[in-house]
């Protein structure tokens, strides 16, 4: 149990830390935003990378597997944020 | 190599306290971006020597040609959708994530020399234990829950089977069983661990539609943003298991904050997460019942092409409807030729207006809308009592004077005041109740008039009739 002390320490901190970040967000931005943090949970490719450490036909095919679809949802995630945020800053600047 | 991953929290961080203002929003988006090319980086570079690179480059490949392919095509008004379907994969990765670690531990066991006892899952202590079966499940849950949400956002009809009481039951029964299989997977070995494993994700995948089904369309923003709570939650879990710091830090960041702004979301649209969860308000509970209406005057487009003719000021209400139809291109015609003819027009965006809050504000940037031309609630309300004539164009709830009652499922819901206008025109397919399921009584107004019809052939027909006059 010991050893997990630290690691559950900073899963709650990081946890108070988003509750504290956002307060307000004008209802335009709540979209983006969604999109947004969707692409940041694509962080899971980092655990997908280091899945293709292991030895075996059916480890490498699922480490195959979820570094596909997590690079889907980062790369779609940030394109598709970016594509939304780029039709409101085209529309300020006129 | 930890202070890399460090630098990259810091990006996340700053990343998405700029995304939630105008001002800062683009840039908050490069900041996040940074930051995950810095955690893939440094991954890369402290596992180069143990990762299968071929596969790691093929996944990467194919994995980010599809997310270009994908977000690069859709369509602005199924942008909605594609965030679910985008949140679906980021959920079943950190499944995988974890359910890869379980084969580690099992092909370790099988490498053990004869007579070693082998060690299960629970061996390792409680913390991985739960954390495993916590992220094998909310990822399927995340995944196939997404998916449902994708259907039915657009447009699909998917609704449960099971009703009220029996409904509960299944998916606690569905959640119980889920529990159990990954207690087997945490105490058994070998063959066995493999099996709960694989019963364990086909099980949680099940309950995430089951969750989702009863769920109304129009509540199923709120729905994706708490499945992207959902998704940074795996993914914090895929972190305990496999002991990275990163991963537990991003993703409880992600799901803190992506439950704020599903709470913040629901608040927008004056009804409470429970409410939400347990469909009581879906659309599939309501009853269409058009005899509930009396003095419903409806007209065609030629008639209202004959009433814009000569107006001097124009508001459009956009609602989702229009987002369906994907009539903004044309309702910016309309808006252009009504200029050209020295009419003032706007555009009155409510906040929850459409299937997303913001959902109209990207669908009529898209169509060259220009920004002055968008005035949110609060600005425009005391201006329609000064406007011949309100276009409501597939909205519902947001314009119902029914909010204005002290009692009643919208009552306190901020709303447009269009029924001040001298002429409201609503342009609806039918009499149907919006996602409130209640009766609009501006609709029966002596200065309503209803079109109905498909908001883009009703757009058309008054931009043809408009040009002829």
């Amino acid at each position: 149990m010991e050893q997990y002390f630290l690691i559950i320490f900073i899963f709650a901190i990081a946890a108070l830390l988003g509750f504290e970040l956002i307060t307000k967000v004008p209802p335009t931005l709540h979209t983006p935003l969604m999109s947004g943090s969707n692409a940041i949970s694509g962080i899971t490719i980092v655990g997908a990378i280091m899945a293709s450490t292991g030895d075996g036909f059916l480890i490498q095919a699922v480490a195959f597997l979820a570094v596909t679809l997590a690079m889907i949802n980062v790369v779609g995630g940030y394109t598709v944020t970016d594509r939304m945020l780029g039709s409101f800053k085209k529309k300020e600047k006129k | 190599m930890i202070y890399l991953y460090l630098l990259a929290t810091l990006f996340f961080v700053f990343g998405i306290k700029r995304l939630t203002h105008v001002r800062t929003c683009a840039s908050g988006n490069r900041l996040s971006e940074i930051g995950m090319a810095i955690a893939i980086v440094t991954t890369l570079i402290i596992f180069s020597d143990q990762v299968n690179w071929a596969v790691l480059v093929a996944g990467i490949v194919v994995g980010s040609g599809i997310g270009l392919v994908l977000a690069k095509r859709t369509p602005t008004t199924q942008m909605p959708e594609l965030v679910a379907a985008l949140n679906g994969f980021g959920g079943i990765a950190s499944a995988l994530v974890a359910m890869a670690e379980v084969l580690k531990g099992v092909a370790a066991n099988d490498a053990l020399p004869a007579g070693a006892a082998a060690r299960s899952i629970a061996d390792a202590g409680p913390v991985g234990a739960v954390a495993t079966l916590a992220a094998i499940l909310i990822g399927m849950v995340t995944l196939t829950g997404s998916f449902v949400a994708y259907g039915k956002l657009s447009g699909k009809k998917l609704s449960h089977p099971l009703e009220g009481s029996a409904r509960h039951g299944l998916h606690l029964l569905l959640g119980l069983g889920a529990i159990a299989l990954g207690a087997w997977m945490c105490f058994s070995t070998g063959g066995a661990t493999t099996a709960a494993m694989l019963l364990l994700a086909a099980l949680a995948a099940v309950l995430g539609v089951f969750l989702v089904m009863p769920i109304g369309g129009a509540d199923m923003p709120v729905v994706v943003s708490l499945l992207n709570s959902y998704s940074g939650v795996a993914a914090a879990f895929a972190g305990f298991v496999i002991d990275n710091p990163l991963l537990v830090v991003v993703g409880s960041l992600v799901g803190a904050s992506g439950l704020i702004l599903t709470q913040i979301m629901c608040k927008a649209m004056n009804r409470s997460l429970g409410n939400v969860l347990l469909g009581g308000m879906g659309e599939e509970s309501v009853a269409e019942d058009a005899r509930d209406y009396t003095n419903i005057k409806s007209a065609g487009p030629e008639e209202v092409a004959m009433l814009l003719d000569g107006v001097s000021s124009v508001i459009f209400v956009p609602g989702y409807g229009l987002a369906v139809a994907q009539a903004q291109h044309v309702v910016k015609e309309l808006a252009d030729l009504l200029i050209a003819r020295g009419c003032e027009v706007r555009y009155a965006i409510h906040p929850v207006a459409g299937r997303m809050p913001g959902h109209m504000n990207v669908l009529l940037a898209e169509s060259d809308v220009p920004y002055d031309q968008l005035w949110e609630m609060e600005r425009i309300n005391g201006e329609f009592k000064n406007t011949d004539v309100v276009i409501v164009v597939g909205a519902n709830d947001v314009v119902n004077p029914a909010a204005r009652e002290s009692s009643g499922p919208i009552a306190g819901m901020p709303i447009l005041d269009v029924d001040q206008a001298r002429t409201v025109v609503v342009v609806k397919r039918s009499l149907s109740p919006g996602y409130a399921g209640i009766k609009n009584p501006l609709f029966e107004l002596d200065n309503t008039l209803m079109v109905f019809s498909d908001a883009k052939a009703a757009l058309e027909g008054m931009v043809k009739e408009l040009k002829d006059l």
